[in-house]
């Protein structure tokens, strides 16, 4: 359990040297407490007190890596159950399942098609980040083996595979991509565990109910192996889902370290129907897979799914920023009408949709306003006569030819004041609704102001 | 050593509020848990879905909604049709038309639609506004006395209008009200506080918290579902225990996503319909999982994956 800071004060040299970068032992006792400061960052802890510490202050749940170099992905590390809490730290990431019961072309066609979901959203790139190898029994082992090196060629795989010859044939080939190895369960657990270790990688454990998944993590943490996932997938959805939410919450309120490992979920074996794979895809990004599989990533999919991501894993704290610039609608150009508004993502989605819809050739000019929404930032001094000036004097005017500019309706008080600092301009203030644009846009267009 | 299953149980619960009359009836709320959580009590009825149709008709609708209501000529044929839609609990009407900044139809003209929709069909429905608070305040509360007797719920009042619609809909019409608040947790429990103080009660209250399509600012959506219900059950907190409706067709069926068709899309998009079904499918069990008690939805695709989706999780 969490310590208090001055259950942590106590065991500090108390020397005040402020070599941490705390005034005293007192403030940096408090951060640790709160996660703001590492143990590490004090030098003069004494072995006894750290080792004292190290069990108490220890994350609830344990963050692993999985993947090698620009492909090391980072799962688990959550503090919190719902994001308003704090936030949450690493983002679900998803799988497109390969299997050694597929022939050769549709192998191939599924590699092809991988890197076609492949795009940026607000600054985050979208894409599958690995892939899923399962064995089906009885199948060649040398044709699975075959399959996981070309998936690992790629991405980062996951071996799922329960059988221990396959599972060392395909380990031996693709080990240096760090791959997890999915496999261990009550059966073979000791096998398996020397498997993962000898190969150096991250080893994934199953059961048939939580039971069984809890005793053989137990067992696998007292072989001494803590480099483990979850895989929480069960026969039904239900008992999967229940599985998901009780790791997760045994982990981190209930203080159950044995659960404290990142999860993988894959709705793969729950439904062959795609649009019900939609769903449960989405059930658990939101409730507490950290790796998902499904049978195939495509943008039907991938769209709506990494825009929920996104959105479930930003800092609340921090609002959603689109990158400022020119934004160009319906095909617009050099000659077309600018309309300005915030970098907040949530006004540059409304106002962009909405300029979509209208059909209206323009250019969206998003200039930094911290992330603020419109009447905030004004009301902070981020969006200003000389705010939108300057912008579009050093942006704007040696690209745009169109002199007509729209300003947010709620800040119709900036008019004058842009016109004055940006000569040669003609400002119309918009209304005060998003949704009031394409009508606007409309009678403008219908009226020849624009 | 098994696993130690600690039960989280809450000493309060969702209130629960019944629309429609008869065999068809259905409630809304009555869990005690966070949603779909049956280990640890219990989910009431569970959630329920929508089919939402508008007074539009079917010119803009995708493709897949116009092939299931072919044959339609009007508004009581489509009606009966939305009702025998697989998967789905009850009817939404939606007066989009009403709206002064598009088709303005009269308030008249929206009433006698809503009748011939509300004679058409024998399970509950649900009218919703023009989104419009002037327009509304003077189409729902007529809405409320045109469908007098058969307990429909009449969405939405707002901080705005909510004295009208309120007193027409449940005080004199004795129907069942939207709070509709901007997706805020204070705001939420603010709007419920009034509305009780004028006289309606608790149980004829449902709340929409607000509503996105996944990606568009579907954060502050989550966030406000999430504390709404942590204060509900957690801290027994009596004007946030009503149950949560979230309209979905009518928020993810306007997005780019579900719109821009295959030749003006990005390449490798696909089918526009398959997109505009993930987008609702993802978006309505984001909303399902995080506290819904019912979701508004139109196509059949999606409408039946996620009756499905609710029946695998009970």
């Amino acid at each position: 359990m969490a310590l208090s800071g001055i259950q942590i004060f106590k065991l500090t040299p108390k020397k005040n040297c402020k070599e941490c970068g705390c005034p005293t032992c007192m403030a940096f006792s408090m951060k640790v407490a709160q996660g703001a400061k590492q143990l590490s960052d004090c030098p003069y802890m004494s072995e006894d007190a750290l080792a004292q510490l190290a069990e108490a202050t220890a994350p609830p749940m344990k963050t692993i890596k999985v993947g090698a170099g620009d492909s090391e992905h980072s799962l688990g590390g959550e503090t919190v159950l719902y994001r308003h809490e704090k936030t949450f730290v690493n983002k679900t990431l998803y799988a497109t399942n390969l299997c050694s019961c597929m022939d050769d072309a549709e192998i191939d066609a599924r590699l092809e098609r991988l890197p076609q979901v492949d795009y940026e959203r607000i600054g985050e790139r979208m894409y599958t980040e690995f892939l899923n190898v399962n064995y089906k029994e009885g199948t060649d082992a040398a044709k699975y083996v075959e399959i996981a090196k070309k998936a690992a060629a790629v991405r980062p795989v996951i071996l799922s595979v329960k059988d221990e010859a396959v599972a060392k044939a395909a380990l031996d080939a693709v080990k240096d991509t760090k791959p997890v190895l999915n496999g261990a369960d009550a059966s073979n657990y000791e096998a398996f565990c020397k498997l993962a270790a000898d190969a150096g990688v991250v080893l994934g454990v199953s059961g048939k109910d939580l039971d069984e998944l809890y005793d053989t993590t137990a067992a696998l943490e007292k072989l001494g192996n803590k480099n483990l996932i979850l895989d929480v997938t069960m026969d039904t959805a239900k008992a999967t889902f229940e599985a998901a939410v009780q790791v997760r919450r045994a982990a981190l309120k209930d203080g159950d370290r044995t659960f404290g490992y990142p999860s993988i979920v894959n709705v793969n074996r729950l439904t062959d129907d795609k649009t019900m794979q939609e769903a449960l895809v989405a059930t658990f990004t939101m409730k507490y897979g950290s790796i998902v599989i499904v049978d195939e990533m495509d943008y039907a999919m991938a769209l709506p799914l990494y825009g929920l991501r996104q959105n479930l894993f930003t800092d609340p704290q921090k609002p959603m920023k689109v990158a400022p610039g020119i934004y160009p609608m319906n095909g617009a150009d050099e000659n077309s009408v600018c309309l300005t508004t915030v970098d907040f993502a949530l006004t540059y989605f409304l106002v962009s949709g909405e300029l979509e819809r209208s059909g209206v050739p323009c250019n969206l000019v998003i200039s930094d306003a911290g992330g603020l929404s419109v009447l905030t930032a004004w009301a902070a001094g981020k969006l200003s006569a000389t705010s939108v000036a300057t912008f579009f004097q050093e942006n704007v005017e040696s690209k745009i030819k169109n002199r007509t500019l729209i300003i947010p309706g709620k800040v119709a008080v900036l008019k004058g004041d842009i016109e004055a600092k940006l000569p040669g301009w003609k400002v119309i203030v918009a209304p005060l609704e998003a949704v009031q644009l394409v009508k606007f846009l409309k009678d403008l267009k219908a009226n020849g102001e624009i | 050593m098994p696993f130690n299953r600690k039960a989280h149980k809450f000493s309060a619960s969702i209130g629960t509020v019944e629309i429609g009359t008869g065999d068809k009836a259905i409630k809304l709320g009555g869990e005690n848990v966070m949603p779909f959580y049956t280990f640890d009590g219990s989910m009431g009825d569970g959630p329920k879905v929508g089919v939402e149709i508008t007074d539009l008709g079917l010119d803009a609708e995708p493709q897949g909604v116009k092939d299931y209501y072919a044959g339609c000529t009007s508004f009581a044929d489509i009606a009966k049709k939305a009702e025998a839609m697989p998967g789905g609990d009850f009817v939404v009407l939606r007066l989009a038309g009403g709206d002064p900044n598009g088709a303005n139809k009269s308030t008249e003209e929206l009433v006698a639609i809503a009748k011939e929709v509300s004679d058409a069909i024998s399970c509950p429905l649900v009218v919703e506004g023009s989104k419009n608070v002037e327009k509304d305040a003077e189409l729902l509360p007529k809405v409320a006395q045109a469908l007098e007797g058969k307990n429909v719920l009449l969405m939405s009042a707002k901080e705005e209008n909510y004295k009208a619609i309120g007193a027409a809909a449940a005080l004199a019409y004795n129907q069942k009200v939207g709070a509709e608040s901007a997706v805020d947790i204070n705001l939420a429990k603010q709007l419920n506080v009034v509305m009780t103080q004028l006289g309606v009660s608790a149980q004829s209250i449902v709340m929409n918290t607000g509503s996105a399509a996944a990606g568009y600012g579907f954060d502050y959506t989550i966030s406000t579902f999430d504390r709404v219900r942590a204060a509900a059950l957690g801290q027994d907190d009596k004007m946030l225990q009503m149950p949560i409706i979230t309209p979905v067709a009518s928020e993810t069926w306007s997005v780019k996503e579900s719109t821009a068709e295959e030749s003006d899309a990005p390449e490798f998009w696909g089918p526009v319909e398959e997109r505009g079904i993930a987008m609702e499918v993802e978006t309505a069990v984001a909303c399902l999982v995080s506290a819904s008690d019912a979701v508004i939805l139109k196509h059949p695709k999606s409408v039946a994956t996620i009756s499905e989706f609710i029946k695998s999780l009970m």
